[in-house]
């Protein structure tokens, strides 16, 4: 995945990026695979790798395929990008053990989740259980985003068009 | 693309199947990985792959334009609407204990209805989206 990276940060042709991009995608959900979140996992391939790839693709057929040459030194952005990484490492060594039985995330509601869903939905995938009932009205107002989202590329796109005839 | 005869043959036989998984994502939803996101995208997938192979003027027959933009607002109103059934019914907003004979069963429906509420809504943006980038190229020339 390093390389991944390094190789689309040093890439100028587009195309190549968008391909790479693609790939570090895939290595992503195979990361995510190996965490045991497969719903993750499975969304992070279908959209990052699948339809996001192709979107770049269908933008980079209306722009030049090659990346111009930045007017300045990137120093003040790699400058930020530095402090912001170092700032969540630091903050993850503040956080409890990868896969930590006694994590709080794991003492909060997902106990109830995990020991009442076989009673109260019957559900196997837990995942689902939580995502469409449980967090009911939080899955609805994803929903509205994606709707708000498209809505709004709608309206972009499409008045453009008119004012071009 | 158009004159590619293995792409073609190629796609023809991989769609029916990318098809079936999206339909298998989607109502496997409740036993295994997936649901109503994972299913939309690879539903949009599958037609975004057709209008690859065989040109956009070919998928906007088979899924017309006019349809997608109100599949975006169809899933919204079909999730929203579970939860209003749940409203009529005499329970809670989304409360889907109310939806069938008894509390699981209707917590069952309620989850299939908003699930597919979803993946209405999520095939409908992710085609409308690439709509829109591919037809531009052909109004700006």
């Amino acid at each position: 995945m390093a390389a991944t990276v390094v190789v689309l940060a040093r890439n100028r042709n587009l195309f190549a990026v968008i391909v790479l991009s693609g790939a570090y995608s895939f290595l992503m959900a195979t990361v995510l695979m190996a965490m045991d979140a497969v719903d993750v996992s499975m969304t992070e391939a279908s959209v990052g790798a699948g339809i996001s790839t192709v979107l770049f693709l269908s933008a980079l057929f209306l722009c030049d395929s090659e990346e111009a040459r930045p007017l300045h030194r990137p120093w003040m952005p790699l400058a930020v990008a530095v402090a912001v990484v170092g700032l969540l490492v630091y903050g993850t060594w503040g956080l409890p053990e990868f896969s930590d039985p006694n994590a709080p995330i794991h003492k909060h509601v997902a106990p109830r989740y995990l020991n009442e869903m076989k009673n109260e939905v019957d559900v196997p995938n837990v995942v689902t259980a939580v995502l469409a009932s449980y967090r009911g009205y939080d899955t609805l107002g994803e929903v509205t985003v994606v709707f708000t989202a498209g809505a709004g590329v709608l309206a972009l796109l499409r008045r453009r068009r008119k004012d071009r005839r | 693309m158009k004159h590619d005869l293995i792409l073609r043959v190629v796609a023809k036989l991989l769609i029916p199947f990318i098809l079936l998984f999206g339909l298998y994502v989607q109502f496997h939803g409740d036993f295994g990985p997936g649901g109503g996101f994972q299913a939309g995208v690879i539903l949009a997938a599958a037609v975004i792959f057709y209008a690859l192979i065989f040109g956009l003027a070919d998928a906007r027959n088979v899924v017309p334009e006019p349809l997608v933009e109100s599949m975006m607002a169809i899933g919204v109103l079909v999730y929203a609407g579970v939860g209003v059934a749940g409203l009529l019914l005499g329970g809670n907003y989304l409360d889907y204990f109310v939806l069938g004979r008894d509390p699981i069963a209707g917590q069952h429906r309620g989850i299939f209805w908003v699930e597919v509420g979803v993946a209405i809504t999520v095939s409908g943006v992710m085609l409308k989206v690439f709509y829109m980038f591919a037809g531009r190229g052909k109004v700006d020339q």
